[in-house]
Formats: C-alpha cells, sequence, structure tokens
C-alpha cells in the first residue's frame, strides 16, 4: 500500500505535557533563575522551568535518545529543542531541577545559553554535506565554543552575544544579522574542466544557472568559459555541472562580520557588517579564526554599556574606534562598492567631517 | 591498537563543547558504513577542500521535494556513502517533542539511514542526513506510517517555523504555534510540489524579540505585537525598584538591582515612559513596542490585551544583490483572525503567491522582485493602500511617476494583461 502523502506535520500539542496544555497562553511572567535555568509562572501559579542544555547540531540518535532518557527520568517525557541548537528540557516538579542538572554536569552537556551568554552558534553543513562550502561548519563552531563555552556557561556579558556560522556566501544560516558572524569565502571562480563539462553536463542549464550571467558557451570545445570579473563564487553551476568545481585548499577561507541583530528591541534590526576579510582554513582547529573571535568578544565586553549589543556599541564609540580598539586591519576591502554606480556604497561613505582621531590617522 | 585513520578529526572529541565526531563515530559503532562519512571528512580536513557532489533527481512518489540529493566525489574511496541524501522532516511547530514520538523517529533512521542528524537545520526541519538512493521510499513510508511528513526543498514553500510560543513564553501576541500549523496543513500542495519562480519561506514569531529571526530569513514574516497600551504591575514596578527583583528577567549573572531611570527610561527608544522614584508613567499612543521595557522587568510589564502581528515581506540572504530585510506590509492583524486562519489572512497570502508568481523572475525571491519592479506595484496589484508605515522615510530623489489614471488618461491595464 503506498504511503500517505501530505499528512503534514505532526501537531505540536500532542507532544505537549499536560501542564502546558492546561497554561497554554496563560504564562504570566518568567525569570532566569542562574545561567540555563528559567522558570515561567503561568497565571494558574503553576511553574515550568526549562534547562537550556548546548550541543552540536550534528548528532546521532544515540544522543538524542540519551535526551530522550533525560525526559523520562526527570520531565515526563517532554523537551523541546530552541531556534539555536539548544535542547531544553521542560521540569514540572522542582524537586527533579537540581538532580536533573547534576546528571547533565555529569554527563558533560554544557548548561547555559540565557541572557546575557553566547549561546549556541547556529550554523550550516561545511564539508560535512554540503557541495558549496568555503570552510566546514562544525568544526570552526566546536573550536569557537571550546574556547567560548564559559560565556556560553555564564551570563557577564553587557547583553547577549549571538554567533552564527556560514559556509559561503548562500548564507543558509542566514547569517547576515548575527553580532558575530562567521562566513566561509571563496576567493576564485569555479575551475572549468573543459573536457568533462561536455560529458557530465548540460550546458543550457548550466549557462543559465548563473544568476549574474558570467558563464558563456565556449563553442571551440562545447564547453563554457568563466567571467571571473562577473563571477560572485554562488556555487550554482556547480549544482548543475560537477565538473566545474568551487572550493579551493588554498584561497578559501573565512571572513567575519559584526554588529547584526534581529529583535526590535531598542533599535531595529541591523544587518553584521565586515570585520575581518579573510582567515585562512586551518583545520583542525581554526587557531586564527578562534583568537579574532575572542578578540571582539573580549573588547566588547569591556567596551560595551549594559544592554548594548555588540552593534550598539560599535554605532555609539565608531567604526573606527572598533578597528582601533579591535587591532583589526581596515582594508580597501570593508569600503562598499558593489552595485550599480556605487548605489551601496553611496550610503557608506562619511560624508560629515564628524570622526575621532585614531592611529589611522598618521 | 590500529592506528587512528582519522588524526585530525581526533583533535575535535577534546575540549569542553559537545563533539559532533563522537556523535559521527558513536553512530558508526551501529553502522559500519557512517564511518565513511567521517573517512570523507578528514579527507576534507587533510586537503582544505569539500568531497560532496549535488546532483541527481531523488525523492519519494508524489513529491517534488524534500529530499536534497547528496554524492560523493570518490565514491570507490568512499563506498558507504556513495549516493548519501538528506530528507527533511517537517518538526513540530515550535519544536516540542515527547520523547515516544522521538524514539519513533530514531527507530525509523537508525532502520533506513545513517542514524546522524541535525536538531534542526537551518529552516527548522528535523534534518535527517544521508541514506542511500534505494531507503528514500521506504523511509518516507515507515514516517508517514508515524504521522510525520517531509520539508520543503527546490522552488516551493519551505517549512514554514516559529518560536516557543504560547506553549511556553507570556510574550506571544497570536497563537503562533497555531497558525504555523493550520497554514503547513492548508499549503500542502505549495509545501511539496516546486512550482514557483523560487522558493518562499514563512516564519512566525510571537513577539518583536524575533527568537525565529524571521525579518532576516522569511520572505514573509508575522511578528507579534499590540495595540494598546502596556499592561502594567505597579507593585512588581517597586519591587524592581528596591532591588528585590533581578533586573534584564535575571539575564545578568550577579543580582543587579535595575535602574529604572538609567536602564529603562533613558533607554527608550521613543522616550515615551517616565518615572519619578514611585510610579511609571507610560504614554502608550507614543510607544513603538521595541519590547525593552518588558524584557527589562518581565514580571511588571506586559504586552497590552489587544494583541495581533504585524506582517511582513521580502528577507533573503545576499545572492544576488545582497541581503535583505523584510518590510512592514500589514501593520496590524488581529490575532483573531490568525487562528483560526480568516479568508483575510488566506486571501493575502494566496494573492502574494499569485502576483510574484506572475511578476518574477525565474530565481527571483519576492523581496528581490519588490526591488526591481517598485514596492507601489506591488500594494496596487493587491489593493493596498500606501501608509507612512512601510517606510523608514520618504524619498530624497525626484524620480517618481504617476499612475495614468492620475493624470486623466487611460489605464493602460489591458496591454499589461496580454
Amino acid at each position: 500500500m503506498p504511503a500517505k502523502t501530505d499528512i503534514g506535520p505532526p501537531y505540536f500539542k500532542d507532544f505537549m505535557s499536560d501542564l502546558v496544555k492546561k497554561n497554554y497562553g496563560q504564562w504570566l511572567y518568567h525569570e532566569i533563575e542562574k545561567p540555563g535555568v528559567m522558570v515561567h509562572v503561568a497565571e494558574s501559579g503553576d511553574k515550568l522551568w526549562s534547562v537550556r542544555v548546548g550541543g552540536a547540531r550534528l548528532i546521532c540518535t544515540d544522543r538524542v535518545r540519551d535526551y530522550c532518557e533525560l525526559a523520562d527520568e526527570f520531565c515526563g517525557g517532554h523537551f523541546r529543542f530552541t531556534s539555536r541548537h539548544n535542547v531544553e528540557f521542560l521540569v514540572e516538579d522542582q524537586a527533579k531541577l537540581q538532580p536533573l542538572i547534576d546528571k547533565l554536569t555529569a554527563k558533560g552537556y554544557p548548561i547555559g545559553g540565557t541572557g546575557c551568554s553566547i549561546t549556541s552558534i547556529v550554523h550550516t553543513q561545511g564539508w560535512v554535506h554540503c557541495h558549496t562550502p568555503a570552510t566546514d561548519a562544525s568544526g570552526v563552531v566546536k573550536s569557537v565554543m571550546d574556547e567560548l563555552i564559559d560565556y556560553f556557561k555564564g551570563m557577564k556579558l553587557p547583553a547577549q552575544l549571538r554567533i552564527a556560522l556560514a559556509c559561503c556566501l548562500n548564507m543558509c544560516g542566514a547569517v547576515h544579522c548575527s553580532d558575530i558572524a562567521i562566513l566561509g569565502m571563496h576567493r576564485l571562480p569555479p575551475k572549468v574542466d573543459p573536457e568533462k563539462v561536455p560529458k557530465m553536463c548540460e550546458v543550457p542549464s548550466t549557462i543559465g544557472s548563473c544568476p549574474t550571467a558570467a558563464i558563456k558557451p565556449d563553442p571551440k570545445t562545447k564547453s563554457v568559459k568563466v567571467n571571473g570579473e562577473r563571477c560572485m563564487y554562488c556555487g550554482n553551476c556547480y549544482t548543475m555541472c560537477p565538473a566545474m568545481p568551487l572550493a579551493d585548499s588554498e584561497n578559501d577561507g573565512i571572513s567575519l562580520w559584526v554588529g547584526g541583530k534581529v529583535s526590535s528591541a531598542r533599535t531595529a534590526p541591523r544587518f553584521s557588517k565586515l570585520a575581518v576579510p579573510y582567515l585562512p582554513n586551518n583545520p583542525p582547529r581554526w587557531p586564527e579564526t578562534v583568537e579574532a573571535i575572542k578578540n571582539i568578544v573580549e573588547k566588547y565586553a569591556a567596551g560595551a554599556k549594559r544592554y548594548e549589543r555588540v552593534g550598539d556599541w560599535i554605532e555609539r564609540i565608531g567604526w573606527e574606534k572598533f578597528f582601533e580598539v579591535t587591532g583589526i586591519e581596515f582594508t580597501d576591502k570593508h569600503i562598499d562598492d558593489f552595485g550599480e554606480a556605487g548605489s551601496y556604497g553611496i550610503t557608506t561613505l562619511r560624508r560629515t567631517t564628524m570622526f575621532k582621531f585614531t592611529s589611522h590617522i598618521k | 591498537m590500529a592506528e587512528s585513520k582519522t588524526p585530525l578529526l581526533d583533535e575535535l572529541e577534546k575540549g569542553p563543547w559537545p563533539s559532533f565526531v563522537a556523535d559521527i563515530k558513536m553512530a558508526a559503532k551501529r553502522k559500519a558504513t557512517t564511518m565513511d562519512l567521517l573517512n570523507v571528512l578528514e579527507l576534507s580536513y587533510k586537503e582544505k577542500i569539500v568531497h560532496w557532489k549535488h546532483g541527481g533527481i531523488v525523492g519519494v512518489m508524489g513529491y517534488g521535494g524534500g529530499v536534497v540529493g547528496r554524492y560523493v566525489d570518490q565514491p570507490d574511496k568512499f563506498p558507504g556513502v556513495e549516493n548519501f541524501h538528506t530528507i527533511r522532516v517537517n518538526q513540530p511547530a515550535g519544536w516540542y517533542y515527547s520523547s515516544t514520538a522521538m524514539r519513533t523517529l530514531c527507530d525509523i533512521w537508525d532502520k533506513h539511514g545513517s542514524g546522524m542528524t541535525n536538531f534542526h537545520g537551518s529552516t527548522g526541519d528535523i534534518i535527517l542526513l544521508g541514506t542511500n538512493t534505494d531507503a528514500l521510499q521506504p523511509c518516507f513510508d515507515d514516517l508517514s506510517e508515524a504521522g510525520f511528513d517531509l520539508g520543503g526543498s527546490g522552488s516551493a514553500l519551505r517549512t514554514p517555523s516559529t518560536c516557543a510560543g504560547p506553549g511556553r513564553c507570556e510574550w506571544a501576541c497570536y497563537d503562533n504555534l497555531q497558525v504555523c500549523y493550520d497554514l503547513t496543513q492548508k499549503y500542502q500542495m505549495e509545501l511539496h510540489r516546486p512550482m514557483w519562480p523560487y522558493k518562499f519561506k514563512m516564519k512566525f514569531s510571537g513577539c518583536p524579540n524575533d527568537c525565529v529571526a524571521s525579518v532576516a530569513r522569511s520572505d514573509m514574516a508575522f511578528i507579534g505585537t499590540w495595540r494598546d497600551a502596556i499592561r502594567v504591575d505597579a507593585a512588581a514596578v517597586k519591587a524592581y525598584a528596591a532591588g528585590e527583583l533581578k533586573a534584564n528577567g535575571g539575564a545578568h549573572e550577579e543580582h543587579v538591582k535595575l535602574d529604572i531611570q538609567k536602564d529603562v527610561v533613558d533607554l527608550c527608544p521613543t522616550q515615551c515612559m517616565s518615572w519619578d522614584g514611585d510610579k511609571l508613567s507610560i504614554n502608550n499612543a507614543e510607544c513603538n513596542r521595541c519590547m525593552h521595557c518588558i524584557n527589562c522587568m518581565p514580571r511588571a510589564l506586559r504586552p497590552g490585551a489587544d494583541q495581533g502581528c504585524t506582517i511582513l515581506l521580502g528577507a533573503k540572504a545576499p545572492i544576488l544583490n545582497g541581503a535583505l530585510m523584510s518590510s512592514v506590509i500589514i501593520p496590524f492583524m488581529p490575532r483573531e483572525k490568525m487562528t483560526p486562519v480568516s479568508d483575510e489572512l488566506a486571501e493575502f497570502i494566496e494573492n502574494t503567491w499569485e502576483f510574484w508568481d506572475e511578476n518574477a523572475k525565474f530565481r527571483e525571491r519576492i523581496g528581490e522582485m519588490i526591488e526591481r519592479i517598485g514596492l507601489r506595484v506591488y500594494l496596487k496589484g493587491m489593493g493596498i493602500k500606501a501608509i507612512p508605515q512601510m517606510v523608514k522615510e520618504p524619498r530624497s530623489n525626484p524620480y517618481f511617476f504617476w499612475w495614468p489614471e492620475e493624470l486623466g488618461l487611460e489605464s493602460n491595464e489591458e496591454e499589461d494583461d496580454d
């Protein structure tokens, strides 16, 4: 018998506890009791504790079954995930809260990610399973979080700090509105194998796949040519045609972007802006990337006022000060000149004499 | 003991943060072929280059999406992952799970796949990472039998996703879990059978804190809001002022006393609040509902009771002309019109899709289309009146144009129908 189609997702209430269903839409307030532990109080007086645990995004079913066992033992079988790959164990019986925390700690699960912390890094697949990455995702994230774990387990920052990673500029992780974004960068156009293209690829659809019309037919070889000046390294052509790989061992790497946010609190959502144009791929631990991120976090922690997100802090002190304080080199890559007739750059050039003197002015 | 074949990745088993390498090894103990996932990755770590290819139409009967085809570029060396596709499974709204349902899902995936997963993918789906072509249909059959369905891929409605909502948050200004579920059920055809110019994402956040980043990540963003007064518990305000309650909902590690003047009133973006040391006054008509004061004092302040959501359009990641954030189209839709899904809501969604489908170029997201043709053309096509809430500021260049009928000329709309 054929499978039923179009049944849609399971109904979420079927997975909720009686207490959650009873107080659905009737929550009154919440408070973070300590890092990683929140209590939500309902109008009925009922309380629900959430214990937030950080994890890798790439996990095996054994791990998921372990979460299930913990949920069975302490949460009546109920748990959820956050939008940033954290697990939240939902505790209804206060007597079970500390035993759960003890057990999670004993098993090595990091508890935290609430309030003024760095919570888990939203990220993409990278070398594990994507076809156009300029860097790995899981390994970079693991290396960064190993270094920053105290910021996950504590709430010591002026405000929350959200890091995200996308392994190429297609940005499946939509990292473009993060306090700190880690973005894989290709720096060379795809390399066409003129012998393989006619055999492996449908040339018209390969040409059609290019969003900037940088690919033209090459009548001599029945292959294609790429106009390097138009290419923006999206990898769409490689999706259609495996004979024109984009990745490059020596030139691919990582860029860092800062100051974005999605919430509307105090200030409107903002895009992240370029801080570091290129850092080398240096597996397995990406020390240059880890160091650069740690530096930005520490300078932000020292310089920002309470409630200031990274972008709020930079806006207050000015970008020239940001580059001075962090010691990050400012280059011509930082000046926006993308778009027709500088339509983008026009909004980012400084058209006033209001700037601060920094070491950049000799 | 044999020498490890993955010395570089073994390094990532060290350190305090949970290790994905440990998890792949754990899965490989039960399923030998999964070890090749680690072996390919080790080669990538050595060569600093990817070894996966896209390609081939793979999927399940009756659907045009939900499976992402993946092949390794050296199948002779890594036969275990020669074809190693991703199955996207539509998550329950708000990512709430019971251990029973989750174990069922694990059983199915252990039977048919690699044992590796993502909780969750970037769009919000459960990602079952890696299985071969022959296993796709049997895996889907078992998923369907257990009450799970596939998510979206390609030029289709992508799996809608939403925040914790009224299940566990006092700030949800509409039933974002229910409307996410209802619309996902209503638009199964659009989700499973790609037929549009490009992808279309919908995300539902209960309040302007926007925990699912809908403003940055969805073509159509639904963000909860209210239009009456912030609800104030005056006694709790005093408790914050006295330091009896923790500032910022306890978001700071030490017990920080809230300075209502400095931390709340002075940081209010509209300066619509005042504090006389005893009473907090809010001029609600001037409030733009940014959430800052509520975030600071969750026990004293709550969103108003006349709730609903703002609908925005057009966010996307950078390819092609740079990233876009969504912008306001419908300033307020009352919560009663969200659940159950009203004709007004359904018509707005469907008319927007129809307009986009007719006007967009191939692979053009709706935000890019609006950028190209102008918001006014979309508004006119939809019969929506322009209001100042749609812009940050009016234009500063003189290059605007009048509709023919505004000049007493014959409308040229008939020509457009050709």
